[in-house]
């Protein structure tokens, strides 16, 4: 029979290639969801389980969460999880992978979305809650924001009015990266305006060398890296409120503010004396992923990196990211001493339905107990959250403490990445793509003007 | 995949030496041809060995040189199949598991409809049938990404998300037009004579079918059996959409190890490799199938 | 599920899938008869035929209605989504970058694939041969994307900086410095299509080989004794004999090149003027969320793809003839 006949060839090498999986998965066991059990209730009375008791019993319910974090950061979230679970019984089921952002909107709209979502962008929040499956934050996370995050972070967990998500981790991106040997053997300050800077610049450049190095290459995103910058620049050179009439498109992207941001810019990037050390040409730029944009300081090929808290991650390992070590990075300087601007990322955590384990793990997530609780599960670092209820020293890291530290500063003005508030067409398309063409050569009048017209209507 | 009349005769078609391959191996015997081949071969693995060797090599290596050098100052390394390995909070074993699981029957099912509907659209004649068939021929042209969501909610109503159905439906559909296309060829190049020979013997359809037509076919499924496993096995957009976390097959725990800011090359190289050994076992042991598989129109029986 | 669990599944689908079949195929057995014809084509046809009008057909419709619609499907734009396409410049370098891959590919592939197919016919170690050419079709888009990184990596040519891709360090070794190839327009598009026709190789080798071994020895011998060489046995024996096999080749790695957007993706984004049709369609849809958009560029593929229907129609008609 035709079907017999196919099936016999075949199986021999297929039967063995199953044995090997099954070999494989008798090794394995076990999803990647966390394995904690749901031990029957808290240990009744225990201290330790004192601060869960307002989240109830919650035995045999499970939560659903789906995130864009996956290994290695997920392993310190998912231990964060650990304490809640044993003490009010409710399993978290942890999943995430790399296509994250396309995929929440898919099973959205789809109707399949997981009980809770990490949502790294305000834009994304924005379609999500259009397609009218996210729910609004109990009132525990509303009141958990307030008291720990404020006003300004909660505005951006906020819809048309409605408060849906409250913040999660965070990063702060107005830093620069250096070496502290090297600033120390030469007898540079770290310098305290935007001009200070160009002058370290300067003196770092004797030689004929290139103080300064930049990737932004990062697959369907290249190009975000310059939209830090720019948002940067924009902060330090017009100012907050100019900033969020930029984000909210209130004022033009290719008016005079926005044009001043990115030539400002363009004073380091495209500045040949200045770029790219340990790459090459400005073109180099582009080529460079991200990742690899900091490299150079190790080597002593460059001096200079603006890059996220998070950058941290990438040294390799054994590098001693310290404030007298091989890296460590200073707060990138505003226009004058007073003015501290502060860009930062992080996102939020959006519930598609309410049931009342879902509302109180969202109140969990949110509160002071689990921001500790995450800073103590994350042995290498490399987080860090806005919670005023952090306490700096739980971070292990420097630089994450460094981050907490200017995050509860006074006198910091917090503003969230522009790109991540934009509509996804600008902030996750034409701003990322003419950026691109603007570091390979385009004209900062052809970029702006570019970006503008693919504003929606 | 001629044309060609064959001549009904019980002799086997064995392809004597001499003839167009004959004169091909006396231009094989001549070193340019042999070198040519020979060249031709290196340039297309030499990537793939490029790859091969960069998973063995610490992963600051792989950043600041090239993996040439890797013989002249030799540093090899586990530690990224180690990873590789050691990272997903269930171990690998469990995608290998679901990447089998996923594909077998996303290979069956496409093969088996397709071959019936190739049939029909083949030998048997019915008005409409060649519109049907251009049809279907033009159905391969739909990009995945627009069937996403439709299938998506159906399978969301229908209560099967995150199960092991969604993929199968999902790749069989997938697969039809373009199965449909190949055997449909195959099929024509079967010489008229002897289903003609076997009607005349008053068999049926279902008859022609079963016994003239899948001996002889065999080899063809399984070439396009191949296809299809390599298709569903390195998918991984298909996956991404429609399994949930307890199905999800290699590729998608293999793309993760990426990191999440990452594009962790040294881990990336590990994970291809790791992913590339069934299909390149799948495609080793049917080689010889595979090439007797497509050679429909010469033999007989 | 456990590991037995999902075993069980997967056979219990296989059995029940054969069981279908073979009712199915009980059923046609019994017609016979001229009208049982029309019968027998229905019942074997039905199951594709719903499958695909499901899965399909009412997503491609669907599509087509969507490109008329706006970003998120509410006002109707009419053919305003066109005219973005065909009026923005970049987008018009997306649609030359576009044919510049649908005409190259299939061509060079199939022709490097007959040519190693030709010449390893009947070798010693002609399986290990073909597979070879084979696998790269093995390595998923992920695996072969890091593959050509690897080869066209750049590093600049600085004391202490040594090169990393390939390419750049041949290069260099004869005395060049190195190119950012996948960042200097126009060519950086050429370099992307080499790694598809280093993926489809394998597919038009392996297909044309068939066919090659298929041609039948007697017109082989006839045009033997009429002293014809080697490159007139390939003009008018081989070609003409595996003209089938070719179209078949040809069609489908173009179609496989108008929906494949992976290689532009993963090595540069769809930046420095290397973006095609594909990749902005994958864009709009999933990154940028603009189905009206996405849907629009589908429709272009959909129409792209119309010659090569064409042309194939006219081979079915002309070999029933």
């Amino acid at each position: 029979m035709g079907l017999s006949a196919f099936t016999s060839r075949p199986s021999a090498a297929i039967s063995g290639a199953l044995g090997l999986s099954l070999a494989l998965a008798a090794c394995g066991g076990g999803s990647s969801s966390t394995d904690a059990p749901a031990a029957g209730g808290a240990p009744a009375g225990s201290s330790e389980c004192a601060e869960y008791e307002a989240y109830g019993d919650l035995a045999g319910k499970t939560v659903t969460i789906y995130t864009g974090i996956v290994t290695p950061e997920d392993t310190p979230h998912i231990d964060s999880y650990k304490p809640f679970e044993k003490c009010t019984g409710a399993t978290i089921k942890y999943e995430a992978d790399k296509a994250f952002e396309a995929q929440i909107l898919v099973r959205a709209k789809a109707g399949n979305p997981p009980d809770i979502a990490f949502i790294p962008q305000p834009g994304l929040l924005k379609q999500l809650v259009a397609t009218g499956k996210v729910v609004k934050a109990p009132e525990q996370v509303s009141k958990n924001t307030d008291e720990f995050f404020g006003e300004d972070l909660k505005g951006y967990g906020t819809v048309d009015g409605t408060f849906y998500a409250a913040p999660l981790g965070a990063n702060l991106k107005s830093l620069v990266w250096y070496s502290p040997a090297e600033f120390e053997e030469k007898g540079i300050e770290i310098p305290k305006t935007l001009d200070e800077l160009k002058a370290v610049s300067d003196k770092l450049a004797e030689g004929d060398r290139k103080p300064w190095c930049a990737g932004i290459a990062s697959g369907e995103a290249t190009g975000w890296v310059i939209t830090d910058w720019m948002e940067d620049m924009m902060l330090r050179l017009s100012g907050p409120d100019t900033y969020d009439k930029w984000v909210n498109h209130e004022i033009p992207f290719d008016g005079p503010e926005s044009a001043a941001a990115l030539d400002e810019v363009g004073s380091f990037m495209k500045n040949e004396k200045y770029f790219n050390g340990g790459y090459g040409n400005i073109k180099s730029i582009a080529a460079t992923t991200f990742q690899d944009g900091g490299l150079p300081i190790l080597d002593g090929a460059c001096s200079l990196h603006r890059q996220a808290s998070f950058y941290a991650s990438n040294w390799p390992e054994g590098t001693q990211v310290t404030e007298d070590g091989d890296v460590f990075a200073f707060y990138l300087p505003g226009k004058t001493e007073d003015e501290k601007p502060v860009l930062g990322g992080g996102e939020f955590v959006a519930a598609f339905n309410d049931r009342p384990e879902v509302a109180a793990f969202q109140a969990y997530l949110a509160s002071d107990t689990w921001a500790n609780n995450k800073a103590k599960a994350s042995p290498l670092g490399g987080w860090v959250s806005a919670n005023k209820g952090l306490d700096a020293a739980n971070l292990v890291s420097p630089i994450d403490q460094l981050a907490a530290e200017t995050f509860q500063d006074e006198a910091a003005v917090f503003r969230f990445d522009g790109s991540d508030q934009m509509p996804a067409a600008i902030g996750s398309g034409a701003f990322w793509k003419q950026a691109t063409a603007w570091i390979t050569g385009a004209s900062t009048a052809e970029t702006v003007e570019k970006i503008e017209k693919a504003w929606p209507k | 995949m001629t044309s060609t009349v064959v001549p009904v005769t019980t002799t086997p078609a064995v392809v004597p030496p001499e003839g167009l391959t004959g004169r091909a191996r006396n231009t094989l015997s001549r070193p340019w041809a042999s070198a040519a081949a020979l060249v031709l071969a290196v340039l297309w693995t030499l990537p793939t060995f490029g790859l091969a060797v960069s998973s063995i090599r610490p992963a600051r290596d792989t950043r600041t040189s090239g993996w040439w050098t890797f013989f002249t100052s030799p540093d090899a390394t586990l530690d990224n199949y180690r990873a590789v390995f050691s990272d997903q909070g269930g171990g690998l074993g469990n995608s290998f598991l679901n990447s089998f699981v996923i594909t077998i029957p996303s290979v069956v099912i496409p093969m088996v409809l397709a071959a019936l509907a190739a049939y029909a659209l083949a030998w048997i004649d019915f008005r409409g049938r060649n519109l049907l068939f251009v049809a279907i021929f033009a159905l391969q042209i739909v990009p995945i990404q627009v069937t996403l969501l439709p299938l998506l909610k159906l399978y969301v109503g229908a209560g099967l998300a995150g199960n092991f159905a969604t993929l199968w439906i999902s790749h069989a559909t997938f697969a039809l037009p373009l199965a449909i296309f190949l055997l449909h060829n195959f099929m024509r190049e079967i010489p008229k004579e002897l289903i003609e020979a076997a009607r005349m013997d008053g068999a049926g359809h279902v008859q022609i079918f079963f016994q003239v037509l899948m001996p002889l076919l065999t080899p063809a499924l399984a070439a396009f059996g191949i296809f299809q496993f390599l298709w569903v096995w390195n998918d991984l957009l298909v996956a991404l959409t429609f399994a949930g976390s307890e199905v999800r097959p290699l590729t998608v725990d293999i793309a993760n190890l990426a990191g999440t800011r990452g594009s962790a090359l040294h881990l990336l190289s590990a994970g291809a490799f790791v992913s590339i050994i069934v299909p390149v076992t799948v495609f080793l042991c049917l080689q010889r199938f595979f090439v007797r598989g497509l050679l429909a129109g010469g033999l007989k029986g | 599920m456990t590991t037995v669990e999902k075993l069980v599944q997967m056979a219990l689908v296989l059995l029940g899938f054969a069981a279908v079949v073979g009712v199915i195929v009980l059923l046609a057995g019994r017609v016979k008869g001229r009208k049982g014809d029309r019968t027998v084509a229905m019942v074997f046809l039905l199951p594709t035929v719903i499958v695909l009008l499901i899965g399909l057909v009412y997503p491609a419709v669907r599509t087509i209605y969507q490109s008329f619609f706006d970003a998120a499907g509410s006002s109707f734009l009419g053919l305003g989504n066109y005219a973005t396409i065909f009026t923005n410049s970049d987008q018009l370098v997306v649609l030359r970058n576009t044919v510049a891959w649908v005409v190259i590919t299939p061509f060079v592939a199939t022709a490097v694939g007959l040519l190693y197919a030709i010449l390893v016919d009947k070798a010693r170690l002609e399986s290990l041969a073909k597979a070879l050419i084979f696998l790269p079709m093995a390595i998923s888009f992920v695996g072969a994307s890091i593959i050509w990184k690897l080869i066209y990596e750049y590093r600049p040519e600085q004391g202490g900086v040594n090169q990393v891709g390939l390419l750049n360090q041949l290069l260099v070794m004869v005395g060049g410095t190195p190119q950012q190839w996948l960042l200097n327009e126009p060519w950086n598009n050429l370099f992307l299509i080499v790694i598809m026709i280093w993926i489809q190789a394998g597919f038009a080798m392996t297909i044309l080989s068939a066919a090659i071994k298929a041609i039948p020895e007697d017109i082989v011998e006839a045009a033997r004794l009429d002293g014809v060489g080697a490159i007139g046995m390939f003009r008018f024996v081989t070609v003409p004999s595996i003209r089938p096999a070719l179209i078949v080749v040809l069609t489908t790695i173009g179609i496989a090149t108008l929906k494949v957007f992976d290689i532009v993706r993963t090595l540069t984004g769809g930046n420095f003027g290397t973006s095609v049709v594909a990749n902005e369609f994958y864009t709009q849809s999933l990154q940028t969320d603009n189905q009206g958009l996405g849907a629009a560029l589908a429709v272009l593929l959909f129409l792209l793809v119309v010659p090569v229907v064409v042309y194939n129609v006219r081979q079915l008609r002309a070999s029933e003839a």
